[in-house]
């Protein structure tokens, strides 16, 4: 008998395929681990269980039955609760109240006997051995203490399959404990646990089966008992390094950005050191919350520094602003295109020129000709579709999207680039491209800081590989001595 | 940028003019059309501003406030015997401290502009009716009525004077660094910061200039009369704002024309007029712009809808432009 099954998912997004056939089941009284590499398809996996998205094709089987169409509703009717690593808890609320809403809600106009709440929320917390005042705001509580009151609500809803996305991420190891001990009894009262964690210590110690997702398939799933880690590395990563990482062969030059000791308490850097040299590419690899971003934010002035010192071609330089990183010649393409990158609403011309405005606009205006000349160059040199370089970015697809923005950073002649996942979401046409632009770069004598999640971009790209880990930098290969195996068990716990 | 929004409010005006000219040809006649500009053209120079204002993404409704409290600082210096230049001065200066501090309330502090000039739209009208306890500015010197022109001479001075206003503001914001700074702070705020500029300084600055816009509108439309009430300007806020809205500005920021805000205050300024020339209550000219209002927005909220931007239905769009 098993308690959920999924068979064949598929999922896209504009275009991007994150689910390319996922199949797996889930049984009573079982913690099965789900593992694989940032983008491998975890959370639309999750997602789609807990009814957040709708899968393009497949089939879910919950107790036997298949769901024609899971919603989240569908979803708490059929006993799914998800816990995230961050609660999303109403802050204002009581703990009785937060763990009243999951319960069985009657009409909207039912009276609400706050003893009966107060006594079943008791009780739930009970049956996890948890001692909270059922009556105290929830953010007054710690980040664990509100994650056992998503559990006690999951429980109060009578979850029967429980999903736990990176619930460790925020916790202490003492605070782990409490929660696997949770996790046991759950797990004894016949409770199906999806567990996902990029520890794998957690896993081992957790799982009773293991699923690895890998490029949006899930390729095997293993009985944890016989299992080995550095097996299981491998299946995570191995996987043949394609052809279209154009290999560069360039004779670095000097150093045109270091950073020497950059510590800051409030991004979580402690004594960051690395440096990238002319026509260099420095990969950066690291899971999802190592720091990296953080890094990268630093580096161009968003973030404040404690200590350290950020050198630009050599000489000590105080970088307090973006404006300041720019006035020395670095670049910086967030993570997030559609939220930080590109101005959508913009034409293409305007966000190319808009790091560059003095260039085009001596004495504050803009000359028109000028910026439509600089905006066609660019259009050519890298080949962005659109109808003109008058039409809104909005409108364009989100590869080019990517370029656009990357141009506008060419526009201000960089000496450094700082690449967030530059290719995250783009298609794998104007993937390939933005790689080789990013050689084209390269052999001009740009330094390039190439922050990605996906190893083999991290491996074909980069010169030289930077892991991060907790906020620090645990280890820097050259790209020849690399296996995507050492990379990700440095970025890995372990 | 297409100018679909300003398209459509010029035909809503070309079709209420059409029937006017047919129905109550009066509406045009000479004598009505001065009184319909001198009654709007307060609204218009603050609807400039308050463009700018929701261009960066944010709100003031506090110009109706600033607006009594500048003419009354105006005809205070006048009545002092000072000289017009001073008491004109004075109108503008007052507009941009008003500005100024609620814009650095916004822009430095962080505080939401709904809230920074909703307590600055009561405290300074309050203020104001503290001060002058309730009493209208009376014994205006000659020379501050029509700032020294002549009742036939104003409304023509006063056009060119918009006129330079609009043209100006349309051009600094297509043309200049200066309002590329505005629309990138207004559509994306960290988008803007990331390529080194100062989302914070622009909203600032954008404050200011609305002050200082309802300080000359306050001051031009303070001139029509021979004493200047206490109490001025009372729903002038709305009126701007709607007339910003009706134009094409996104409420959100980031998008919007000068052109689309004068077409707009042009539709509302009118159609209330409009109404009394076709023999209808006055009391339904409110209604009608909120109907109106509602429209605009409707139709965006619907558009926005349907169109899915693809790289072919630009193509398709530029095709057939």
């Amino acid at each position: 008998m098993t308690l959920l099954e999924a068979r064949s998912l598929t999922k896209s997004f504009a275009g991007v395929r994150a689910l390319k056939g996922a199949s797996f089941d889930l049984r009573p009284g079982e913690v099965h681990a789900l593992v694989g590499e940032n983008g491998a398809g975890k959370s639309t996996l999750i997602k789609i269980m807990t009814g957040a998205e709708t899968p393009d094709g497949g089939t879910l089987t919950v107790a036997g039955e298949t769901v024609r169409r899971m919603d989240p509703h569908t979803a708490r009717a059929l006993g799914i609760a998800a816990i995230y690593q961050q609660p999303s808890l109403f802050p204002d609320l009581s703990v009785a109240e937060n763990i009243a809403l999951a319960l069985d809600g009657a009409s909207l106009w039912r009276r609400v006997d706050w003893g009966a709440r107060r006594r079943a929320a008791e009780a739930l917390l009970d049956r996890l051995g948890a001692h909270l005042d059922p009556n105290g705001a929830v953010d007054a509580l710690s980040m664990p203490e509100q994650q056992i009151v998503e559990i006690a609500k999951a429980l109060g809803a009578r979850a029967r399959i429980v999903i736990m996305d990176e619930p460790t991420a925020s916790l202490s190891d003492r605070e782990v404990s409490r929660l696997f001990e949770i996790v046991q009894r759950l797990r004894a009262d016949g409770t199906g646990i999806i567990y996902i964690s990029h520890r794998l210590d957690e896993i081992f110690t957790l799982a009773d089966r293991v699923t690895v997702l890998r490029d949006g398939e899930t390729l095997v799933t293993r009985e944890r008992e016989g299992l080995r880690r550095d097996e299981l590395i491998h299946l995570m990563v191995g996987r043949e390094l394609s052809a279209v990482y154009p290999k560069r062969a360039i004779e670095p030059g000097d150093v045109v950005l270091e950073l020497r000791g950059l510590s800051s308490r409030a991004s979580g850097l402690s004594d960051v050191s690395l440096s990238v040299r002319r026509g260099e590419i420095l990969g950066v690899a690291g899971l999802v919350g190592s720091g990296r971003t953080e890094l990268a934010e630093t580096i161009f002035g968003l973030r404040p520094y404690d200590s350290g010192t950020i050198l630009v071609r050599n000489r000590a330089v105080p970088i307090g602003s973006p404006a300041d990183a720019i006035a020395l010649g670095i670049g910086y393409l967030p993570e997030d295109r559609r939220q930080h990158g590109a101005i959508l609403e913009m034409s293409v011309a305007a966000n190319m020129t808009l790091a560059n405005l003095r260039a085009v606009s001596p004495r504050g205006l803009v000359d028109a000709a000028a910026e439509r000349r600089e905006a066609a160059r660019f259009v050519e040199r890298l080949r962005i579709k659109t109808p003109s370089v008058a039409t809104e970015v909005g409108l364009l697809s989100g590869g080019n999207q990517q370029k656009v923005a990357l141009a506008r950073w060419l526009a201000i002649e960089p000496s450094v680039l700082v690449l967030d996942e530059p290719t995250q979401g783009v298609d794998v046409g104007a993937k390939s491209e933005i790689h080789a632009i990013m050689g084209e770069l390269a052999a001009r004598g740009v330094g390039i800081l190439m922050i990605s999640s996906e190893l083999p971009e991290v491996l074909g790209m980069s010169d030289r590989i930077a892991v991060m880990r907790g906020g620090r930098i645990v280890g820097q290969v050259e790209r020849d001595a690399a296996s995507p195996q050492e990379i990700l068990s440095m970025a890995l716990h372990s | 940028m297409n100018y679909r929004r300003e398209l459509s409010v010029a035909l809503a005006i070309v079709v209420l003019g059409v029937v006017l000219a047919l129905a109550r040809p009066a509406f045009f006649s000479a004598e009505n059309l001065n009184d319909l500009f001198l009654a709007n053209m307060a609204v218009l120079v603050c609807a400039v501003g308050a463009t700018l204002v929701i261009l960066v993404g944010e709100i003031d409704i506090a110009v109706g406030s600033t607006f009594a409290f500048c003419s009354v600082a105006a005809g205070v210096v006048a009545t002092s015997g000072l000289p017009l230049p001073v008491a004109a001065l004075t109108a503008c200066v007052a507009g941009v401290v008003v500005g100024a501090v609620d814009g650095a309330l916004v822009a430095f502090a962080g505080i939401p502009s709904i809230v920074v000039t909703l307590a600055a739209m009561i405290g300074v009208r309050d203020a104001l009716r503290w001060a002058t306890q309730g009493a209208w500015i009376e014994n205006l010197p000659a020379s501050f009525q029509w700032l020294g022109l002549t009742q036939g001479s104003y409304p023509m001075a006063m056009a060119a004077l918009l006129l330079v206003l609009i043209v100006s503001a349309t051009w600094l914001m297509s043309e200049t660094a200066a309002g590329r700074a505005v629309y990138a702070t207004g559509s994306n705020r960290r988008a803007a910061t990331l390529v080194g500029l100062d989302p914070a300084l622009v909203v600032f600055a954008v404050f200011a200039i609305a002050g200082l816009l309802a300080g000359l509108g306050a001051l031009i439309n303070a001139a029509r009369f021979n004493q200047i009430p206490s109490n001025g300007g009372i729903g002038l806020e709305m009126k701007a704002i709607a007339a910003v809205v009706v134009g094409g500005t996104a409420i959100s920021g980031g998008r919007g024309t000068m052109l689309g805000t004068v077409l707009g205050v042009v539709l509302l300024g009118a159609i209330g007029p409009a109404l009394t020339f076709m023999g209808v209550s006055a009391y339904w000219e409110r209604a009608l712009h909120g109907a109106i209002i509602l429209t605009a927005v409707a139709i965006d909220a619907l558009r926005a809808r349907r169109a899915v931007p693809t790289v072919t239905a630009a193509r398709a769009a530029a095709v057939s432009a």
